[in-house]
């Protein structure tokens, strides 16, 4: 299936969930916040969140800023 | 006899924002730094407990040791300040928020800021009120950037805002205070903390923050580019304190003409 995630598009296997997401951009552990079509997941539902074909997804970080 | 007049003299309160005590009235933002070491040796001179970040994209494909922000600026030794800045309307302004939320593992104290155009950076005062209000039914701790009307500055508090921040000038500018009254003003009303944010360009604009009254300043440019960041830190450490101390000392009265310092009796010439 395919994604957008941070704008780019990305293809993933079916029934992927945003923890197999994280772990595939190697972000496994870091402090990020993500949003599927504009809403928050919480990080406890990463590992069960499925994601579905076409959805928006949003990985954040801080960065430097005033 | 003469009866002298009682002198008034401010009230030494702590800085309180959203029910935390603060020691430092700095606050710092961590943009425009040459790298993660220099931003936080600058952090650290300003003594400033509360630090602003931005919430950005993740680089897809980074690299996975990369360090980041927040290793450096620890949420567990600093108040994190997570700012909506880029953001031009309320949905972009709440959105991020709440991303901001996620990522700080709840924690819900916020700078708003909801700009209205490229080159002022001003703020969008109708976006930041539609902003304010959603954040605020939705738990969030709001500090407000804003501008320094005083009636809008009001109608922020009465929503619920945690601080009022208005500008001293538009961000990055290093201007300095540009309507001092209005400042004034704004701090005479509120009820809640008042801190200049944006405009500081060096130490002297943040004492006059300071003697105005304010509670607090929250800068990022003045000292990221100054030459020498870690110095500058240190001034407006010092410059905030300096600016705090003659608030509470009570200035002279300002005067057309002269006053002679040394006294004309005893004068032998």
């Amino acid at each position: 299936m395919q994604v957008q995630v941070n704008g780019e598009h990305m293809e993933l296997p079916g029934g992927a969930t945003i923890a197999t997401l994280i772990e595939h951009l190697t972000l496994a552990g870091k402090r990020v916040a993500v949003e599927v079509n504009e809403d928050i997941v919480p990080r406890s539902q990463h590992p069960s969140f499925t994601l579905s074909d076409g959805d928006r997804v949003e990985v954040v970080h801080a960065i430097g800023g005033g | 006899m003469t009866d002298t007049p009682e002198i008034q003299l401010p009230e030494d309160k702590p800085l309180e924002i959203a029910g935390k005590v603060y020691q430092s009235r700095l606050l710092v933002g961590t943009g425009k730094y040459h790298d993660l070491m220099e931003t936080g040796h600058a952090i650290e001179a300003s003594g400033a407990e509360i630090v602003t970040v931005a919430v950005r994209r993740t680089n897809l494909g980074q690299n996975p040791d990369e360090p980041n922000l927040l290793d450096v600026i620890s949420p567990s030794t600093y108040t994190i300040l997570p700012n909506t800045a880029g953001c031009y309307t309320a949905k972009d302004a709440v959105r991020t928020c709440k991303l901001a939320r996620e990522l700080l593992d709840g924690h819900d104290l916020v700078k708003l800021e909801v700009l209205g155009e490229h080159k002022t950076l001003y703020p969008n005062m109708p976006e930041t009120l539609t902003a304010a209000e959603e954040l605020i039914k939705d738990g969030f701790k709001v500090m407000v950037y804003c501008s320094d009307d005083p009636l809008l500055a009001m109608r922020l508090e009465e929503m619920g805002c945690v601080a009022i921040m208005p500008l001293g000038a538009p961000i990055g500018s290093g201007l300095g205070i540009q309507n001092r009254y209005n400042i004034r003003l704004i701090v005479e009303n509120a009820k809640v903390p008042v801190l200049v944010d944006a405009g500081v360009g060096t130490a002297s604009d943040a004492t006059i923050a300071m003697e105005l009254g304010c509670d607090g300043v929250l800068m990022n440019t003045a000292i990221a580019q100054a030459r020498d960041p870690i110095k500058m830190a240190n001034a407006m450490r010092l410059a905030i304190e300096a600016g705090r101390e003659a608030y509470l000392a009570g200035r002279m009265p300002k005067k057309l003409y002269a006053s002679a310092s040394s006294p004309i009796d005893g004068t032998f010439f």
